[in-house]
Parts: structure tokens; sequence; C-alpha cells
């Protein structure tokens, strides 16, 4: 069973809905004991990072999400869950995050770029990971967002995508895996990553 | 690189699609759930639907569409048509949509956009505009219009001023329709389009007047559109999402590969 952490907002039932269409079962969850007892985890997201946070902090799944990952069971970030993972975000004058992976999620800044960042964008592979095996060079996933992961070491770089700067669109370290396009609104590329992740082991 | 968006467009009436003239005289057209996954193994990039049902007793025929909608496409889609309340917006997300799409209702009660968007974040949010050319007066300076209750009835705001607002209030994007072009087939109104994607920096969606490929290329190139809305030309199989997507790549328009 996969367990998609309930925060309130976003996307959750999108992401149960094509892991119901992928036939894996999955619970949208906020129960402590039931995110422990899953087999891997999900954040999706969206939103801002710093109602997000506090509302993490509020039913202590900050604690949560860190033992879990710490326990090495595979984790994914969806979109706002791959700003949430670093430290801080530039969001909300300034969001303490999960400090996860060292980095933090900035704003693009660019005059002549329409933000958010919304559409379908390329990605280009920094280095290679189980969890976009198989997935076709040329495809394009669906990006709607306005802060950027910006991991502090390029080896937790998986995925960049350009968008007026180059930007981290996959970050990931050992068991945890996460993505700032949407999974689950990019069309059967984005179904064959989550299929993936669904069958990962969470090692590299 | 980002890709320019084609997005198509179905009209439903009391859970079927339409297709009007200028508003007006629509007939059904197919069974919406089945028009969208038919789109989506095209390629099509998004979907967005106007709930048009005239009577509120079956307003709620939107809700199953949107749930047949949301198991069958893996794409992004809105819907707009009817929706007054933060309650109306919450059931059609929670229903499946990703966006939700908003025009009188903004109008009338302008707040409603800076509410959307604080409960479901701005890109949540888009405000739908219907804009007519008229004279340039001080009121309307830019020499368009808003109109609202699908393009019938002038409010006196001018559009670009109204895009601004509403980007402000937290709109994360704007469907623009022109009233002028709409089910004409001559294509979208280019300069209208430049006006409003000059005055915000959120992304803009083309809409009315699409007829044929190079219309679409039009807009692309000469507007700043982010975005452009289709309806009758894939909905009469005049052409394929495919075919569209091919003529825009040849004229180095950037869109997305299907593959």
């Amino acid at each position: 069973m996969i367990a998609i952490i309930d925060y309130g907002a976003g996307n959750l039932t999108s992401v149960a809905r094509a892991l119901g269409h992928l036939g894996v079962a999955c619970r949208i969850t906020k129960q402590h004991d039931e995110i422990f007892a899953s087999e891997r985890v999900i954040f999706p997201g969206v939103g801002a990072a710093g109602e997000a946070m506090e509302i993490i902090r509020r039913e202590g799944l900050d604690g949560v999400i860190r033992e879990t990952i710490g326990q090495g069971k595979p984790f994914l970030g969806i979109c706002l869950g791959a700003q949430i993972i670093l430290e801080e975000s530039e969001e909300d004058d300034g969001t303490p995050c999960l400090g996860i992976i060292p980095g933090s999620a900035k704003r693009f800044r660019s005059a002549d770029l329409k933000i958010p960042h919304m559409g379908w964008n390329d990605i280009s592979i920094a280095r290679p990971h189980p969890v976009l095996e198989g997935v076709d060079s040329r495809a394009q996933f669906y990006f709607v967002h306005s802060y950027y992961p910006s991991p502090e070491k390029q080896e937790d770089v998986i995925a960049k995508t350009d968008y007026g700067v180059p930007f981290a669109s996959a970050i990931g370290r050992k068991n945890v895996i996460a993505t700032q396009f949407h999974l689950e609104k990019s069309g059967r590329h984005g179904l064959r990553i989550l299929k993936n992740f669904c069958s990962w082991n969470g090692r590299v | 690189m980002l890709s320019k968006r084609i997005i198509i467009c179905l009209d439903v009436r009391e859970g079927k699609t339409t297709k009007g003239i200028k508003f007006k005289g629509n007939v059904d057209i197919g069974d919406p759930v089945a028009m969208a996954a038919q789109y989506y193994e095209q390629g099509v990039d998004e979907l967005v639907f106007y709930d048009i049902t005239a009577s509120s007793d079956k307003r709620d025929i939107i809700i199953d569409v949107v749930e047949g909608v949301a198991k069958e496409i893996f794409i992004p889609f809105s819907v707009g048509g009817g929706l007054r309340s933060l309650d109306d917006m919450h059931r059609v997300l929670a229903a499946g949509a990703e966006k939700i799409s908003i025009n009188t209702a903004a109008v009338q009660d302008p707040d409603l956009i800076y509410k959307g968007a604080k409960a479901f974040g701005n890109q949540c949010i888009v405000l739908g505009m219907d804009a007519k050319k008229v004279e340039k007066t001080p009121a309307i300076p830019s020499g368009y219009e808003v109109y609202i209750h699908g393009g019938r009835t002038p409010v006196g705001m001018d559009a670009a001023q109204w895009a601004k607002r509403a980007e402000g209030l937290g709109a994360g994007e704007i469907c623009l329709n022109s009233i002028d072009a709409d089910g004409t087939n001559a294509g979208y109104e280019i300069t209208l389009t430049s006006l409003i994607s000059g005055a915000v920096s959120i992304p803009v969606i083309a809409s009315g007047g699409a007829g044929e490929p190079r219309h679409l290329s039009d807009v692309f190139k000469k507007s700043g559109a982010d975005a452009a809305l289709i309806a009758s030309m894939v909905h009469y199989q005049r052409y394929t999402v495919p075919q569209i997507k091919e003529y825009l790549s040849q004229e180095g328009v950037p869109v997305r590969r299907f593959i």
C-alpha cells in the first residue's frame, strides 16, 4: 500500500486516481501509523510552502516524514513535494522546510518570463535513476510553479529543465526522489514514472 | 523549451458536448467523456469544459462529467460555467479538475478570485474573460470592453484593466475570448490577445476564431499568447491534434511532441 500524505490541500485525488489507473492500492492519509505501515510514501502538493509546512508541523508529519525516509522507505515528492524536502523556500518571506536534501526553493526572477511556469517542458536527465528508467528522452512533462528546487549539491540533481534559467526539475538522494513536474498530469510518460516508483526498492 | 499549449474546449450542456456560433444556436455533438478520452489519445495538451447548462436543477450533471473525465485522462483540465462560490469550486476540483475558470461570477464579485486563489492556489484560478471591440472612451481606454452572461451583457469595464486587476487578485491564468471572432473560424483576434498578454505577466490563452492551423501559428507568433483554445476545427473532424501540431512545428512554434 502507498500512503499519500494528506496535508489538507493540493492534487491528492489526482495522484490517487492516477495510481488507481495503474492498479496500485493507495490511501490518502495523515495518520502516523498508516504512513509508517505503508510500503512507500508520496508527498504531492500544490499551493504555498508556508501554509503546507505549517500544516505538516501542526499534524506532526515533519517527524513522520523524516523517520520514514530514515528507514529507507521509497519516498516520492511531486511539485511542492520537491521543494519542501529542501532546507528552506523563498516563498512566504522565507519558509524553513524539512531539510532532507541540502538546498532551497527559489523564485523565478526574469522580467521577460510568464510566472507561473505553466505548461509542458523538456527534461534532460542529469543522472540515470531507476524511477526515470524507460522514459523517452524527448518526452515533455507538465509544470505549474513559481518556485524551483535548487539543491546545493550537483549529485542530488536527477534531471534539469530550462525556463529562463536551468533548474533542477527532478532531485533525489538515496530512497528519496522528487519531481517538480506533475507526474499525474503528464500523460503516459508521467504515469510511467509513477509506475516505476511503485516497484522501486529505494536503491540507486 | 516550454511548449505552446493546444487546449480543446468542450461546451457541455446537460451532460452533452455542444457547439454554437457566436454564443447562439447550440447543437449537441457528442459525449464529453468519450471526446476527452479521444483527444487525450491524440495528444492534446489540456482540456477545458464549459458548463452551459441553463437550468440550475441539472447543474450537478457536470460533476459526473468531471469525475468521468478525471478517470480517463491524465493531463490538466479546467472547468468553468456557473461556478459562483468557493463551495462550487471545491466540488469541481474534488471531482478531479485541475483548474476552475470563472467569468461572470468574477466580474460580479472580484473577491471570489482572491478567495479562490487563497483557498486552492493561484494556479487553480483561471479568469475567463469575454471581450468585444468598442469605441475608445475614458472608461474603456483600450477599446475592448468586458462582457458577461456568455457574451450578452456589457459591463462597462476595460478588458486590459480588468486583466491586471484579476492578476493582482490572484488569478493564475487568463482565458481570453474574443466575442467578435468567436465561431467565425476566421482566426484569433491578434490585437486583443496582444493587448492582454502585454498587460499581465501570467499566462494568456487565446480563444475564439480558430478555424485552421495557421490561425494558431499566427496568434502564437504575433500576440505572445501562451496557449490557444480550439473547438470546432477538431470537433467536426476538419483537423486532428497531430495535424495541427505538425503544422505548428514546421512553422517553428514549439509544441509538445506526442510520443
